[in-house]
């Protein structure tokens, strides 16, 4: 019973705007600091590879990103699913406010495997299941926001993108296990083998560190975002009217 | 049925029909998900005459050739069970090399020689220093030890 109250009390938009607003520095400051010391291990710290030369470094770049693509797609679909079964608005909210930043990190992702791919392979692009997959990933992220700002109703808005976000979280295995299930021209999974990574410590670290520091800045741009959609979608009622007044007075006062 | 439940099963039913259909639609096309084919599959007939496909597999090791300082060259990709003879004019990529993994697009010139018009080096998910790879070869085979040159 005590963490259904808790739940609820995090539910309701005043209190999660002023909690986000207080922890929003805490994700930041943390996750700058993790990015700075994990860009300097990645790109000076870390040796050569014994195959790709400096061409490697890139992986510090592209394998945070692209695993952020697709937990940020989760994280979503997951909110659009709580948020169509308990009708739970600041759910919406939050997987409003994800799309745009899973966008971005799928953009990041292909766009840092088409550079990359380039001096390696020798194409920047080509059709084989990962990078396919990963695409319509992005064309999902895509839909998922034209779809919303199709609809002038936000809570019509909310059912039916809630709907395509459950639906296209069916894509995210198909990345992840495009490697292992077909043979592609990507190479297969290094580091989620937890036993056995196929990198050494002194390249694996820089990599965990980006991983972690992307992951805290996207908790914080979330967090951001979401204080934003919800002032938007609750900008006629009460406590809204409230806070602002007070920072008028407070603005007087100085 | 509370209305939550209600709610909570089409969520549900919806999720389990588009996964369904995406699983059956992913079997029924596993043929052409296949990036490439391996020697073996293409000598068994299992590409089609006179059509582009990519061929895959491992560079063989003393099989790369440059022939008259052109751009001409030709290697034997293997699957360690059989070998096809690529004929290639142009330049490779960085990653190419004896005993790596490729990729050649092209076609059939014959029975046993393979016209590739592009060639991809395929990367493989191992990352070391140089060190740390010259001492698994050295481990590995150390009478074998050749001084290949790098491809880098």
């Amino acid at each position: 019973m005590r963490l259904w109250n808790w739940i609820n009390k995090l539910a309701s938009p005043p209190h999660f705007f002023r909690m986000a607003g207080t922890l929003t520095p805490w994700f930041l400051w943390p996750a700058t600091a993790l990015i700075l010391v994990g860009a300097f291990g990645g790109l000076v710290l870390a040796p050569p590879d014994y195959m790709q030369g400096e061409g490697f470094r890139m992986i510090y770049f592209h394998v945070p990103s692209a695993y952020l693509s697709m937990m940020v797609y989760v994280i979503m679909a997951v909110s659009a699913a709580v948020g169509l079964i308990w009708r739970i608005k600041l759910a919406h909210a939050v997987a409003a406010s994800a799309a745009p930043i899973g966008a971005s990190f799928t953009v990041l992702a292909l766009v840092t495997g088409m550079l990359w791919g380039k001096p390696m392979w020798g194409a920047y692009w080509v059709w084989d299941a990962r990078l396919t997959s990963e695409l319509v990933l992005l064309f999902l992220y895509i839909g998922y926001m034209t779809l919303r700002s199709a609809f002038d109703d936000t809570s019509k808005a909310d059912r039916a993108s809630g709907v395509l976000a459950v639906v296209g979280v069916v894509n995210i295995p198909i990345i992840h296990f495009s490697v292992v299930w077909w043979n592609t021209l990507h190479q297969g999974p290094t580091i989620s083998k937890m036993d056995n990574p196929s990198i050494t410590a002194d390249m694996l670290w820089p990599l965990l560190t980006m991983i972690l520091g992307y992951t805290l800045f996207f908790v914080a741009i979330l967090a951001i975002r979401v204080r934003g959609e919800v002032l938007t979608r609750e900008v006629r009622s009460r406590w809204v009217g409230e806070m602002l007044r007070e920072s008028i007075d407070d603005k007087r006062v100085e | 049925m509370t209305p939550r439940r209600r709610r909570m099963v089409i969520v549900g039913a919806i999720f389990l029909g588009v996964a369904t259909a995406v699983t059956l639609g992913l079997q029924g096309m596993q043929e052409s998900m296949l990036y490439f084919r391996s020697p073996t599959e293409v000598l068994s007939g299992e590409a089609a005459d006179g059509r582009d496909f990519r061929l895959g597999g491992m560079v063989r090791e003393g099989s790369v050739e440059r022939l008259t300082g052109d751009l001409e060259m030709s290697f034997d990709i293997t699957d360690f069970e059989n070998s096809i003879t690529v004929r290639y004019t142009g330049i490779t990529p960085a990653l190419f090399g004896e005993g790596q993994g490729v990729i050649a697009i092209g076609r059939m010139e014959g029975n046993s020689v393979f016209r590739a018009r592009e060639v991809l080096a395929k990367h493989d998910e191992n990352y070391m220093p140089v060190e740390v790879a010259d001492m698994l070869a050295q481990q590995q085979q150390p009478e074998e030890l050749s001084t290949e040159s790098s491809t880098n």
